[in-house]
């Protein structure tokens, strides 16, 4: 246990380090990403992204891998070596919906990526998307995670037959360091304000901490607004008025749900990017969606998800204006409603669908 | 008469602790009680000559004055009720009046209340005096029945979900320590008890309101154990229900499908924090937290008060707020007592004030004040003419 502590304080030093470097700014080289299909209707929206940047002549060369968990010597659940080696050169991710296996004896790999590289800030900009009509317009929002700890640290006892304890965790370092990350954030893609949302007035202790930290943070950047908010006061605002949300940074069943809430906003999972950032520059994007293991391989998928997803891992990589281009296209083709996969409510098939943002793509060159 | 009336006297002294001695107090009751002994009903202890003694907590922010106007509606609606008024100053450390507000509700049975505001810049050992409330008097239940009102914009149309949310423990047992300094631990606990006995209070009212669906609403992918047992729980009450579909949710997908298509809720059921998360977001999809009124019920006790439970610190003492979800609140309490007609009266009167008249306060976009809207409910109060002692 204190060989991970230290490993893991060592590792973040070196990533805090490593960071001051981020964004990577590759004007002629071909940067390497690592790109995982993931399952059900991953591989087709994978090959779609795939196309989609080709025509867009992004300069990344892709690695696929697969990240089906193996066991280790120890016994220990890890992703395959293969996978790790070219995540830790490559430093960059792209992944699709991977199943969560019941019964097999291991736990999520979503879990063990996490584990694995970890990613300590999940991190959603939620957009409304100009063409796929939902209740509400003008959302322009971004929910920052922390991933590791808080209520989802996995601890649970049995005290007595009938009672279950369940542990939420709080330490400083973690809140301390997705309080930076989330103030970071805003001052790179010049939002103007950080809310923390909390629920201090029962969970005095750990919520405490975890605001404390966020005002200790918010002492070193007086160029952004920071607030503090109840959660209770955050989604009744939310569900009214979300355009007076900008950042929102938060501990991690909150967050959960938070996140959920804002993509239910701007049109469900199918349409929300996703990125979780790690220590050691670290960093995976990906489609928050599930499998559908019903429609895999009929063509039929609905690949935005993961293409936004791409997008955001081409800003993060400072690579601006491929990633200004591609969204614009893919924003044109749901806006002009001729061509849509059928949860966005067309009747197009998915290689119809990317073919299209491919041309508008070209056009735009 | 008068022995009779002192043996019901006694029967109501001895209430509290019906577990204990229930053997004892049935033979004590005499025979004009049985029906009462009957239903599950039971009737609140403090009614002498007619008249029923509430306790009232004005609580902070908007709670005082609205909490007033509901007194001066009552006045003005002749409603046999007497307020007995508590005050909980939220700055004091010590914890002797809330005491006193709990001694006050056990002795009374029913209260109304505002929200009372926690200062979560103070010491931890200063806990949160709305959920000492709820913890010392067990109030088991919080019941929000979200519907939506008409003359009200939203987004969205036809909701109407009955949200039972479990309200003593959870995530709100405030257990939390700090083992190493920097890491805090914060305890959730789920009790199998406490499980069932929301889960069969869910079931129940569905089944008296006519309702087809229950939905429990949990994250036992994640807290296997926790909601896990939760969630069994549930599953075993539902099994005594066969004419009540269940089925259940995740809550991060649960957040989602209320914000795109909340009428497929029917009732849910829910442990403490994700009964805060969905309650409020019912609560904005109606219209916001001035139209919304909530319930605690207990085995022996009921407060009333607002859904969303909100100081507004910042509209206190404007005139502005919006007086419904606490007028509506009172409503349900006089239902508790039994003064059903007075209970539909009132409510009459707020809903054309809302949909007819359309006066509407700012949180709603219109520009009427409190004192205005209470006005008008008052005229349509009157309107309906005089409520004779044959409908009494």
């Amino acid at each position: 246990m204190a060989g991970n502590a230290w490993r893991s304080t060592v590792s973040r030093i070196m990533g805090a380090v490593k960071s001051q470097t981020q964004p990577r700014t590759f004007s002629r080289g071909m940067q390497t990403v690592t790109i995982i299909p993931g399952d059900g209707i991953g591989p087709e929206i994978s090959t779609s992204v795939i196309k989609i940047f080709e025509a867009a002549k992004v300069p990344i060369q892709w690695e696929e891998r697969n990240v089906t968990a193996i066991k280790g010597p120890g016994g220990k659940w890890m992703i395959p070596p293969e996978a790790k080696e070219s995540m830790d050169k490559s430093k960059i991710g792209l992944k699709g919906p991977l199943k969560t296996p019941i019964a097999a004896g291991h736990p999520s790999m979503n879990l063990l990526l996490r584990k694995t590289f970890d990613l300590y800030a999940n991190v959603r900009p939620c957009v409304s998307i100009e063409g796929y009509k939902t209740p509400y317009t003008d959302v322009d929002l971004v929910t920052i995670r922390e991933n590791t700890e808080g209520e989802y640290s996995g601890i649970e006892h049995v005290i007595v037959d009938g009672v279950v304890q369940s542990i939420k965790l709080i330490t400083e370092e973690a809140s301390r360091r997705i309080a930076e990350y989330a103030f970071e954030y805003a001052r790179n893609n010049q939002r103007n304000s950080v809310t923390a949302v909390h629920k201090a007035n029962i969970m005095r202790m750990s919520d405490g901490l975890f605001l404390r930290k966020c005002r200790e943070v918010a002492e070193n950047f007086k160029d952004v607004k920071f607030t503090e908010m109840y959660l209770d006061t955050v989604c009744l605002n939310m569900v009214q008025d979300p355009t007076q949300f900008d950042v929102l940074v938060m501990p991690n069943l909150y967050g959960d749900i938070l996140s959920d809430l804002c993509a239910g906003l701007i049109g469900g999972l199918g349409v929300t990017p996703s990125g979780n950032i790690g220590a050691n520059g670290v960093a995976i994007f990906e489609s928050v969606h599930g499998t559908a293991p019903d429609i895999a391989g009929m063509d039929l998928a609905n690949p935005t998800a993961l293409l936004l997803s791409a997008v955001m891992m081409l800003r993060h990589m400072g690579l601006h204006g491929h990633a200004k281009k591609i969204e614009t296209a893919c924003f044109d083709t749901i806006r002009d409603k001729k061509v849509l996969t059928k949860d966005l409510g067309g009747n197009s098939k998915c290689s119809e669908f990317t073919a299209e943002i491919c041309r508008r793509v070209q056009d735009l060159d | 008469m008068s022995a009779a009336r002192s043996v019901l006297s006694l029967s109501k002294i001895l209430q509290p602790w019906t577990g204990l001695k229930g053997s004892t107090v049935s033979v004590m009751r005499p025979v004009m009680c049985t029906r009462r002994e009957k239903s599950s009903y039971t009737p609140p202890p403090a009614k002498y000559g007619g008249r029923h003694t509430v306790t009232l907590i004005p609580g902070d922010g908007i709670g005082p004055e609205l909490l007033n106007h509901a007194q001066e509606l009552f006045r003005f609606c002749c409603v046999p009720v007497d307020f007995e008024v508590v005050n909980v100053d939220s700055s004091l450390t010590s914890e002797d009046e809330i005491n006193n507000a709990v001694t006050a509700i056990r002795r009374n049975g029913v209260a109304l209340k505002g929200n009372i505001e926690t200062n979560h810049n103070l010491p931890p050992s200063h806990k949160s005096r709305n959920n000492l409330l709820r913890t010392s008097l067990d109030l088991y239940a919080n019941v929000m029945h979200c519907q939506t009102l008409p003359g009200v914009q939203t987004r969205h149309k036809d909701i109407d979900i009955i949200i039972i949310r479990e309200n003593t423990e959870g995530e709100y047992s405030s257990l939390e320590h700090e083992n190493v300094p920097g890491v805090v631990e914060s305890l959730k606990i789920i009790t199998r008890v406490n499980s069932l006995r929301i889960a069969e209070y869910a079931f129940r009212q569905a089944r008296e309101k006519g309702r087809r669906r229950v939905t429990a609403v949990h994250k036992a992918n994640i807290m296997k154990l926790g909601d896990g047992l939760f969630l069994q729980c549930c599953k075993e009450v539902a099994a005594g229900y066969p004419d009540i579909t269940f089925d259940n949710m995740i809550v991060d997908n649960t957040t989602m499908q209320l914000v795109s298509k909340p009428q497929q809720f029917d009732v849910m059921v829910m442990p403490n924090l994700y009964g805060n998360v969905v309650s409020n977001v019912c609560a904005g999809l109606v219209g916001g937290p001035g139209l919304v009124p909530g319930a605690n019920y207990g085995k022996d006790y009921a407060v009333f008060e607002t859904a969303t439970r909100n100081t507004g610190k910042s509209i206190a003492n404007k005139n502005i707020a919006n007086p419904t979800a606490t007028l509506l609140a009172s409503c349900l309490m006089l239902d508790h007592l039994g003064l059903h007609d007075y209970a539909s009266m009132i409510r009459k009167a707020i809903l054309r004030t809302l949909s007819e008249t359309r006066l509407h306060t700012a949180d709603l976009g219109g520009q009427g004040t409190t004192s205005e809207v209470v006005q008008s409910i008052m005229k349509e109060v009157q309107k309906g003419g005089p409520l004779t002692s044959e409908k009494i």
